[in-house]
């Protein structure tokens, strides 16, 4: 488990998105922003090289779009609300991506919610 | 003067902007059901209520704004108010009235308040405006209800702190009932509650705290003005600080206050959901 980074909060697992994250992901929320354009979202489908080019992504990034890797996304600097449009071309939504950056099935995932409300 | 008949909370979930449409049918649906089933009463109150004007504080989640530029607090002040394509499919519903004579009345007085906001005369928003509407007015029914969106920004921290989202709900509520007109105005506070979309904590819900929150932003919501950003996270997970547009709708509704419905219901989507319909009292 990582910690958030904030510099008064450590909560295991939770990354805060602040002016440090905001500055590491510019350019990769600034793409993932620019899919609010459907046109856009088809233009990175055409030409995903291309597209992260434009956006200037660095390695790091290029390489966690590349592996549809949501944590590894964060970790480049990532903000969930902007990944949440990248997620939305593959048709994933947000118990897709829970599931995926808690290692479950979407099953699984679906299942611990559920229980947290007994 | 304008006179503020009550206060609206619930989440704003996209899924939900995706179910609306199929409502009649998902009543009876397992999933659906404890969430559709509190709507009624809450749509009747507003017919009531007959609110010429709603305020509703939300958070943009990406669309009108980026981290090119991200005002804390904002206030429309459009004519008209569309939302448009999200990315992932909320379909896009119609426009909502604005009221730009009101929008610059609450401008003036909160930055004379010392709440200095941005003003927005072009303004899209988003899933955190738009469903709160098509819940409480169901069939997109709001063509009679003008609408001023006050945002909150959540995205980006630091965010501002639930004392200071409280002390700007009550500069709101100063501003409302200095307006000159003899109109009813209801403020709606969306989000919420508990809920984390990222990292590997994220599916945290804390129906524990959710409900405690329910029962204090009644009564005592000063206490929960307490809470730092980093604890609400911790104890309502990252998008749980959400709450703090539901403590700046209390805040404009003044010391004493009814709840008239509330529900809860564990979950949709990935969020611990949430209603309350609070009726300003004498």
């Amino acid at each position: 488990m990582t910690h958030a980074t904030h510099p008064d909060v450590h909560i295991p697992g939770t990354y805060i998105f602040d002016g440090k994250a905001a500055m590491k992901g510019y350019a990769l929320n600034k793409m993932c922003y620019s899919f609010n354009d459907k046109q856009n979202r088809e233009e990175f489908l055409k030409d995903e090289d291309a597209y992260c080019a434009k956006y200037g992504l660095n390695d790091e990034q290029r390489a966690a779009i590349k592996a549809r890797n949501v944590l590894g996304l964060i970790h480049a600097g990532g903000c969930i609300y902007y990944l949440a449009k990248f997620a939305g071309i593959f048709g994933l939504g947000v118990q897709d991506v829970g599931a995926q950056q808690t290692g479950m099935t979407v099953e699984e995932f679906k299942k611990k919610i559920r229980a947290q409300g007994d | 003067m304008a006179r503020i008949v009550g206060g609206l909370t619930t989440s704003h979930i996209p899924s939900i902007g995706n179910a609306i449409p199929k409502e009649a049918q998902l009543r009876e649906d397992p999933y659906w059901k404890p969430f559709f089933a509190a709507y009624p009463p809450a749509r009747d109150w507003v017919q009531r209520m007959k609110p010429d004007v709603a305020i509703v504080i939300y958070n943009d989640h990406g669309l009108n704004f980026f981290l090119d530029k991200m005002p804390t607090f904002s206030i429309g002040a459009a004519p008209e108010y569309r939302n448009a394509d999200e990315g992932w499919g909320i379909p896009t519903i119609p426009p909502f009235k604005g009221d730009p004579d009101f929008s610059w009345h609450l401008i003036e007085s909160v930055v004379e308040d010392e709440f200095d906001v941005t003003s927005c005369q072009e303004m899209l928003v988003d899933h955190g405006f738009s469903v709160p509407m098509a819940l409480f007015w169901p069939n997109y029914s709001y063509e009679n209800v003008r609408t001023i969106p006050v945002c909150i920004n959540t995205v980006q921290h630091p965010l501002p702190s639930p004392l200071r989202c409280y002390k700007f709900g009550q500069a709101i509520g100063r501003a409302i009932e200095s307006y000159p007109k003899d109109i009813n105005v209801v403020v709606l506070g969306t989000g919420g509650l508990s809920h984390q979309l990222d990292g590997e904590r994220a599916g945290f819900i804390n129906k524990k705290f959710d409900l405690l929150c329910m029962e204090k932003i009644v009564n005592e919501p000063e206490t929960l003005a307490r809470y730092s950003i980093p604890e609400l996270v911790e104890l309502s997970g990252a998008q749980g600080a959400e709450f703090i547009l539901w403590l700046t709708m209390r805040g404009a509704l003044g010391d004493k206050v009814k709840k008239v419905h509330s529900n809860y219901y564990v979950a949709i989507s990935n969020t611990a959901t949430a209603m309350m319909v609070l009726e300003k009292a004498a």
